[in-house]
């Protein structure tokens, strides 16, 4: 389009293009009075998420009050024991859980659409219903405290003293199960924020091109896809001892406590960096907007976002220096904990760089980030300290650590949070928060932080130990504690003014102008307030700040001369691009509101809720609501059939409405789902393996000497009959593609026969030979695989029967195939998930 | 391959070399725990062991060398300065190279940096 043409603004434009917002407004609108709750766009879900994981944080801090006024004078009893046990182990619990993994979520889901001027990501009620699971879940575990009942064995929860029913009671289980109710809500995010950076972007912003919160949000996703898993496969044993008795953790009938130990830091190291990325990633856009220039060396921001993602996996045992390992294996880990210092080291030094090369303009969110870099960096150097060894076996669990820990997650993750509120609050309220009262609410955090935490180095060093309840007086202990103490009460004194503002505050302000700072990148694009359908029509993109070098942009999108300038059918849709060039390749459809992903939500969490209390029966009536819950919600919001095949997105694009396989979203998100999956399953192998390295016999022998085992004749029928069923799975694909919709039909449902028996006879294997769990590590490891890959394969069969019903409901047909696709691909992980248990549980006996 | 003789650099290629890191860091880990754990004598030397983290180590170096080699061709031999952010399929594969070379070289230096504690720690105390 010519700029005379563009330029020319008679009627019949104009009118076209209010009647093309008003389509657009009533598409995107949302849900008013009670059905608010069922918004699902990532505008409201974003902002409640944000809010909820922000009280938790709230809540969080509350505690750690309570612990720093009972620590404040020596012999204090203000607080007794057993509720300080509670107290911290809830407040770790809550920060890590509830506030830095989820927030980092939450600001994703609030930020990446509007950073891609994308509608809304790929899977809107995956999102809501993680947003719901989180809530319950988070509720669920704080308010344990309240009934005395919640956690206290800490925040990573070590047996024996964990395993012990007799000593830690139902609170073990609130941990446990509370959390694996949430971690099902982060592997949730990981998936819709994966495919959001990679498939929905705006048309030509190239991967080299794509904003660096992007890349940071993609390796922190990919992360928790390798690190949470192990976490859920931890807690399934745990849950297993602690509820049925099967001796993962007990090392008298062969466990061994320091199995959990690698679990949990597998999950626990890289958590450090899956809370920490995210917030740098915040700096990494505020930084350039007040230097006034782009990035320097956004190519190095890739390398020390991907290297720290790599490195973080190298470094879980340095959380286990003083339990005896042999001295090559912690140096391994020593090694790759200050080898990781690098890419963390590169980060610093590039927005270092930026500023210099810039122009520093002063400013509440540059306040708080030159703040976090200067803490960020003493918790570094720290870091670096206790990586070595030696020096860790002397500050090990003592006040040293508590520490570091805090200069590295306050300095690195909650400083540049608050730089990114400061700096994102107009985007949602349209105003800015004051700065005036922000000088305050950062004096206040960083004088009260550094007056709370410096002297812990030293009460660490003289000997003070982390979670005791009280001390001594005399020992050089007093001053440091009540300067602790006190210090913590003036960091609060900022947080709550701060909270203030954020709540009331900000209400009495003037709006604040379109592109407050001045920045560059694209979510400052649309007027304030955001129209809910964000942004008016979708630019095609050149460069990494779009708004600083075409200024021209926000006419163009306002006049809806971009792409999807319009809602015609009165339906939400997105643009789907491609992995690398981002070249336009479909037009999606996402479902709008709904009160589904609350109500399944809300199944699946009584469903953890009841097994928590014992309650067995009622949570099986409940999960089996809940999987009708979310086939209702399946069968109604995906693979929907298009009215028409394709449409015209404008710029003289035509964009198919409906893809499958590899092209669409659907199989993506399938993908990595089961990425993170098969991470799971390879942290129940490695349980298997290890207990191989520490038991001097493995498998046990039996009464007659021979070595105990499930056998072969059962596991090579289960292997028999998943390999048929297998096989049918990808003729039954075929038979769909050449449109034989009964070969489909019988496909599907011969194959869900054998995949039915093939469980059966999985579990045969060991039933038949007598393998009692309770009794050994062995058995219960053989079982747990088993009834892994039996879980799968009966989830796959749910599948099947879902797939057969859609095709007789003409939904799945040769044209729309997203559900057969879909399947299929899970099949083949479930598949290898099942395999390479039999091959495990029936050759590894013999070769042992 | 992967790392060797692939046209197109995309998200795998620059993913490949700290994948390379990672599998090294498990091999040398897994081998030390299960050779420890095995060992009937904590004192006993490591000899075995020890040679097998040098080979894994010269192994992982040179693939991540090939990998580097690779890079440097579709970062077009640095025949272009950063910051690679024009628009188009050729800058695209340059920044993608030059990062992937910038990971090689973090993945070199933490793989030695992995392979040191086999140079002076010789038994499983």
């Amino acid at each position: 389009m010519s700029d005379e043409t563009t330029t020319r603004h008679d009627g019949a434009d104009r009118a076209r293009q209010e009647a093309q917002q008003r389509r657009l407004d009533a598409a995107w609108e949302t849900p008013k009075g009670w059905r608010y709750w069922s918004a699902v766009n990532n505008t409201e879900v974003g902002v409640w998420y944000t809010a909820t994981s922000f009280l938790f944080f709230l809540f969080a801090g509350a505690l750690a009050l309570l612990m720093r006024a009972q620590l404040a004078v020596p012999d204090n009893g203000l607080v007794s024991a057993p509720l300080y046990n509670q107290a911290f182990t809830l407040h770790g619990t809550a920060m890590m859980f509830l506030f830095a993994v989820p927030i980092f979520e939450a600001v994703a889901i609030l930020l990446l659409p509007t950073m891609l001027a994308a509608r809304d990501l790929p899977f809107p009620r995956l999102s809501a219903y993680g947003y719901w699971c989180f809530l319950i879940g988070g509720i669920f575990v704080c308010g344990s405290i309240f009934f005395n009942a919640a956690p206290d064995a800490g925040w990573f929860m070590y047996p024996p003293l964990t395993t012990d029913t007799r000593i830690t009671g139902i609170g073990a289980d609130v941990w446990l199960l509370g959390l694996s109710f949430i971690e099902v809500a982060s592997i949730a995010a990981a998936v819709e924020l994966i495919v959001g950076v990679l498939k929905c972007r705006p048309p030509g912003m190239r991967i080299n091109t794509i904003p660096l919160y992007c890349w940071y949000v993609l390796i922190v996703a990919g992360m928790i896809l390798f690190a949470f898993p192990p976490l859920i496969a931890g807690d399934i044993l745990f849950e297993l001892e602690r509820l049925a008795g099967w001796p993962f953790f007990d090392p008298k009938r062969g466990g061994d406590p320091v199995l959990w130990q690698h679990l949990f830091w597998i999950f626990g190291h890289p958590e450090v960096y899956i809370v920490f990325l995210p917030s740098i990633a915040l700096l990494a856009m505020i930084i350039p907007t007040f230097a006034r220039r782009p990035i320097v060396g956004y190519s190095w921001i890739v390398l020390a976002a991907v290297g720290t993602g790599f490195l973080s996996f190298g470094l879980w045992v340095h959380h286990m220096f003083t339990i005896g390992l042999p001295a090559i294996s912690i140096g391994f880990f020593s090694a790759a904990s200050t080898a990781v210092a690098i890419p963390t080291g590169v980060q610093i030094f590039v927005f270092i760089a930026t500023m210099l090369a810039g122009r520093v303009t002063a400013s509440t969110p540059m306040l708080f980030a030159a703040g976090s870099l200067a803490i960020f960096v003493v918790g570094g150097l720290t870091g670096v300290m206790v990586a070595i060894a030696p020096f860790d076996w002397q500050a090990h669990d003592s006040y040293f650590v508590v520490a570091h820990l805090h200069y590295v997650l306050i300095g690195g993750m909650l400083l540049p949070l608050f730089a990114g509120a400061y700096y994102y609050f107009p985007l949602m309220t349209a105003r800015k928060l004051s700065d005036r009262l922000a000088r305050w609410v950062f004096w206040l955090m960083f004088a009260g932080f550094n007056i709370a935490f410096l002297p812990m180095h030293l009460s660490g060093l003289r000997g003070m130990p982390r979670r005791i309840f009280t001390y001594p007086g005399g020992m050089g202990l007093d001053w440091l504690n009540l300067a602790s103490s006190a210090g913590a009460a003036i960091f609060a004194a900022g947080v709550l003014l701060f909270t203030w503002d954020a709540a009331w505050g900000w209400r009495r302000r003037a709006n604040a102008e379109r592109n407050p700072w001045g920045a560059g990148t694209l979510e400052w694009l649309n007027p304030l307030p955001q129209p809910s359908c964000g942004v008016r029509s979708v630019p095609g993109i050149a460069s990494r700040y779009p708004l600083w070098d075409d200024p021209d942009l926000p006419r163009r999108v306002d006049e809806g001369r971009e792409y999807l300038p319009d809602a015609e059918e009165g339906l939400r849709e997105t643009l789907v691009t491609s992995v690398l060039d981002a070249g336009p390749i479909q037009c999606l459809r996402v479902p709008g509101p709904s009160f589904l992903p609350m109500v399944a939500a809300i199944l699946t969490g009584a469903v953890f809720i009841l097994t928590t209390f014992h309650l067995y029966w009622s949570g099986l009536v409940f999960g089996v609501a809940a999987l009708f819950a979310i086939l209702a919600w399946l069968w109604t919001g995906t693979a929907m059939v298009p009215e028409k095949q394709a449409k015209d997105v404008g710029h003289g694009t035509r964009l198919p409405l409906y893809s499958s396989g590899p092209h669409s979203v659907g199989w993506w998100a399938m993908f990595i789902t089961m990425t993170g999956d098969m991470t799971a399953f390879a942290s129940l192998l490695f349980a298997y393996f290890y207990y191989w390295t520490i038991l001097p016999v493995f498998p046990p022998l039996d009464a007659a000497g021979a070595p105990l085992g499930p056998g072969l004749l059962w596991p090579g029928l289960a292997l028999a009959a998943s390999l048929s069923a297998w096989g049918l799975m990808l003729w039954a694909r075929r038979q769909n593609a050449a449109g034989r919709a009964g070969g489909l039909r019988l496909g599907l449902l011969l194959s869900a026969l054998l995949a039915a028996g093939s469980a059966a006879a999985m579990l045969m294997g060991p039933w038949q030979a007598g393998l009692q769990p309770e009794t050994h590590s062995y058995p219960a490891a053989v079982w747990v695989l088993l009834l892994w890959a039996a879980a799968h394969y009966a989830a796959g069969i749910v599948m099947q029967l879902y797939a057969v019903a859609r095709s007789l409901a003409g939904k799945l047909t040769r044209e729309h195939d997203i559900d057969i696709q879909n399947i299929v691909l899970y099949w083949h992980f479930a598949a290898i998930t099942g395999h390479v248990t039999l091959a495990t549980v029936a050759l590894f006996p013999l070769l042992a | 391959m992967l790392i060797y003789n692939r046209k197109h650099a995309d998200l795998w290629t620059l993913l490949a070399p700290p994948a390379i890191w990672a599998i090294h860091f498990l091999v040398c880990y897994a081998a030390a725990a299960i050779a420890c754990a095995k060992a009937e004598d904590i004192f006993a030397g490591l000899g075995g062991l020890r040679i097998l983290i040098l080979v894994v180590t010269l192994l992982a170096l040179a693939l991540i060398a090939v990998a580097g080699l690779q890079a440097r061709r579709h970062w077009g031999f640095g025949t272009d300065d950063p910051p690679y952010e024009q628009p188009t399929a050729d800058v695209r594969q340059h920044f993608l190279g030059y990062a992937t070379l910038l990971l090689c070289a973090l993945s070199f230096v933490s793989v030695v940096f992995v392979a040191l504690p086999a140079l002076t720690i010789a038994d499983c105390r």
